[in-house]
């Protein structure tokens, strides 16, 4: 199988190791698995009775009976992908996605289970769909001139997979650092604003973490269960750590969750330099990785490929930090996020509440809509929620803005 | 009566070992031929469908790149372990597809604490101990005193060879407790176990437990239907288990799918306790209030005994062999798995400044009386045998029951404010 680098199309990376891959997973099999398949499936099958979660919404007996023989070429099986949603039973108000990705090919070879659970989480998102991926920052409209007496602060994040590794999940440490000197030798190949440096966290002095817990840039061992079970913390530190550039506008985090987290971020509203620079520098690190024959992980229907279901397709989260004291109070508020396909979280990130009336506004999708759309639809949110917001300031009312569903 | 090799195949259940090349069963631990590190190991062709993929696939990596970082780390696992150590083994898997990395995860995620030394890792089926003994073997030996590869463990369950033991001043022993764990053979251990083994041995457990009469009759209570009150009651009688929180079990897969398959049996006189695939297939606890380790001991014997019946009339025993006696999940409760202890008021003796070598030679270790890692509370300590393998269970009680009578001398002595070094003992 050749290799050939023909551009920065993302759909042109290519399968080397996947290959080898296949070709040794002739000779063997996930023998565990095969000794678990002298239970029946009755036997076998977990009890989901107290679950609220994509998965226990979507696997049944059957489907279980179905694919519990199969494995991917790197041995990754049924049972690994759902463990996540079997040990965590889920919310009563929040829907987890209770199944992850342990390799490229899960999503292909779990098919059954994994495009339910897409339609469900990216709204009815069918096998046959294709995702558009457009990282062309001039493509956006605006976004330079979001109010900064408003908007506090602005961020794009994403994540990457890199082809030819397993991911988080199931990776073996030779992988996890082979994935992180591919990183560190792509992120030091970087120069102008993104010129920065890499911090493995297994050799982290006090200073240097005092100053990224500073910078909001540190991230820890994970403690949600939700990550633990599904084998994220395996052999933590080890080949984790967080790049970043001088200028502390653009961070990556090696090995979390994902194979790389990307964030572009600043300080006020101007999304539209936020964005550029998170489309050119992943642009700069996807030809790194493309030239060593690991590109990104990406198809035409799954768009990126990363190890949470919930984040396929862009993987993209664009949002604001924005001041929005009465906007928030108003009746309609959750009416008008849903209407402008943008959800709200508190400051602190996902699951936190808001303080002093400061929201963290982003989209909503990930699938199904390209890049460009997302932070579009942010941007142009953001800007009516602003207006919106400088009404109600003024006792004045709202109801004629009240946006149409997007 | 103890198990011989050919025993052990016996006693397994077929249907897993699936067709061999050689048509035999092959892979048992065997204390006869303990020289064999024998796994069936894919030849590279068609012969042997049986391997275990993503162990293979890690293989394209040499062993530098695999080889954990072990620098910051203070466990029996990473004493032993080395890269030469590791290239041996990682090549290799037991029967159910148990790996080296498999093997050493825990001890990987838990660096482990510069004054506790944990063991770092564990075993996932009772060929661990074999395939892997290069790893296990020094571990073994590090953590029980010296146990050699070729030591042969003995078991002795008679409580009539127990001496005395029935006079315990219960001025000054409040409680009494017994326990082990065992491992039901041919089934996975709690690391690596599927929902299937974990139910059927829950449902074999159930049925055996069901089966006992007179003083030890009692009831299941299985962690997932379990009742409000039920849950109060068995919180108050301190007899409920929680899912495990402590990252040694968690990084181990311990607590997969709970709460499925675990439970609680105990008697109607609330003496007699069995846990239901916690850290181990089955935890049997035997206690009381007062002194009377004779007593205790011989529930304890008894309830083994008959347990092990009723399990063997189903065609399963316990993992055992003579080598490491009984075969459990984590390398230190290995041999007898007893922890034999009282809790017992010793506020004197304790502020003794010999008291840490008087517990040293009479082989005994000191815990609060919240269990391992607690302080002790109001002068009353958990004391109890400190070994676990090379001994019998009789011995170790009984080195218990002595030591115990003997502290509690030294302490009335001191409370009389007299001398207490002609009761020195000598090392055991």
């Amino acid at each position: 199988m050749g290799s050939k680098h023909r551009g920065s199309d993302p759909k042109d990376c290519y399968l080397f190791s996947h290959t080898d891959r296949r070709k040794s997973a002739i000779m063997t099999k996930n023998c565990n698995n095969a000794y678990k398949l002298k239970f029946a499936v009755e036997e076998e099958y977990p009890d989901l009775s107290q679950h609220n979660n994509h998965m226990a919404k979507v696997l049944t007996k059957d489907i279980y009976n179905k694919l519990r023989s199969k494995e991917t070429p790197s041995g990754f099986t049924l049972d690994d992908c759902i463990q996540t949603g079997v040990d965590n039973p889920g919310h009563p108000f929040i829907m987890t996605v209770g199944c992850v990705a342990g390799d490229e090919e899960s999503y292909e070879v779990f098919k059954e289970l994994f495009d339910p659970i897409i339609s469900d989480r990216h709204g009815g998102y069918k096998p046959t769909d294709k995702h558009k991926t457009d990282l062309n920052f001039e493509n956006l409209k605006g976004g330079d001139d979001l109010d900064p007496n408003y908007v506090l602060s602005s961020r794009v994040r994403t994540g990457r997979s890199i082809k030819g590794f397993t991911l988080p999940p199931t990776n073996s440490r030779g992988e996890r650092r082979a994935v992180e000197k591919l990183s560190i030798e792509a992120l030091n190949s970087l120069d102008g604003e993104f010129k920065g440096k890499y911090y493995p966290l297994k050799d982290m002095t006090d200073k240097e973490q005092e100053q990224l817990i500073a910078d909001h840039f540190l991230f820890d061992k994970p403690v949600s269960p939700l990550l633990l079970a599904a084998g994220m913390a395996r052999d933590w530190p080890d080949a984790r750590g967080i790049w970043h550039n001088d200028n502390k506008t653009f961070l990556v985090w090696v090995n979390e969750e994902d194979h790389l987290r990307v964030i572009s971020m600043q300080k006020g509203g101007n999304m539209k330099e936020v964005f550029k620079r998170f489309c050119v520098g992943l642009q700069k690190i996807e030809d790194v990785f493309k030239k060593h024959n690991h590109g990104f992980m990406w198809n035409e229907h799954l768009g990126f490929v990363l190890t949470c279901p919930s984040n396929l397709g862009t993987g993209l989260r664009g949002g604001v930090h924005v001041k929005l004291p009465k906007l928030s109070t108003h009746a309609k508020f959750e009416e008008i996020l849903t209407r402008l396909r943008l959800q709200k979280r508190g400051t602190g990130g996902v699951d936190t509440a808001s303080v002093g009336g400061v929201f963290d506004i982003s989209n909503a999708d990930r699938l199904g809509s390209s890049e460009v759309q997302q932070v579009q639809l942010v941007v142009d949110g953001v800007k009516l929620m602003v207006e919106m917001e400088k009404k109600l300031e003024k006792g004045e009312s709202i109801d004629a803005m009240i946006p149409a569903q997007k | 009566m103890r198990m011989d090799s050919s025993a052990l195949l016996e006693n397994r259940q077929t249907p897993h070992r699936v067709h061999t090349t050689t048509g035999k069963i092959g892979i048992f631990v065997s204390a006869q031929s303990s020289s064999s590190s024998s796994t069936p190991q894919p030849t590279g062709t068609a012969a042997m469908p049986f391997g275990n993929s993503h162990n293979q696939l890690k293989m394209k990596f040499s062993s530098e790149q695999e080889y954990p970082d072990l620098s910051k780390h203070n466990n029996h696992m990473a004493k032993v372990l080395t890269l030469a150590l590791y290239e041996k083994l990682r090549s290799k898997q037991t029967p159910s597809g148990f790996t080296l990395d498999d093997v050493i995860q825990t001890g990987v995620d838990n660096p482990g604490h510069p004054f506790i030394m944990t063991v770092g890792c564990v075993a996932g089926d009772e060929e661990t101990y074999e395939v892997f003994k290069e790893l296990l073997d020094p571990v073994i030996q590090d953590r029980h005193g010296g146990y050699k590869p070729t030591d042969k463990h003995k078991t002795d369950l008679n409580p009539n060879n127990l001496k005395g033991g029935d006079d315990l001043d219960a001025n000054y022993v409040l409680s009494t407790r017994v326990r082990t764990g065992r491992s039901v053979r041919g089934f996975c251990l709690p690391p690596h176990c599927s929902r299937g083994e974990r139910r059927a041995v829950e449902k074999l457990s159930v049925e055996a437990l069901g089966a006992l009469t007179g003083d030890l009759k009692g009831k299941y209570y299985a962690l997932k239907n379990m009742s409000e009150a039920e849950q109060q009651q068995l919180i108050d009688d301190h007899f409920l288990f929680d899912k495990p929180v402590s990252p040694l079990l968690l990084a181990s897969g311990m607590a997969r799918d709970w709460p499925d398959a675990r439970g609680i049996w105990h008697n109607d006189n609330k003496t007699f306790l069995v846990w239901v695939n916690e850290e181990d297939h089955l935890r049997v606890i035997s206690m009381q209030k007062g002194g009377n380790m004779k007593e205790v001991f011989t529930r304890f014997c008894t309830g083994l005994t008959k347990i092990e019946e009723l399990f063997k009339n189903k065609g399963h025993s316990f993992m055992w062999n003579e080598h490491l006696g009984y075969v459990l999940t984590c390398p230190s409760n290995l041999g007898t798995g007893l922890r034999a202890g009282v809790h017992v008021k010793l506020p004197n003796l304790s502020k003794y400044r010999q008291f840490e070598e008087i517990l040293k030679r009479l082989r005994l270790q000191k815990r609060g009386t919240g269990g391992v890692d607690t302080a002790a509370v109001g002068g009353i300590f958990d004391i109890s045998n400190a070994d676990r393998l090379g001994f019998s269970e009789v011995e170790l009680v009984q080195m218990l029951v002595d030591g115990v009578k003997l502290l509690i001398e030294m302490e009335k002595r001191l409370e009389k404010g007299q001398a207490v070094e002609d009761l020195m003992p000598a090392q055991k």
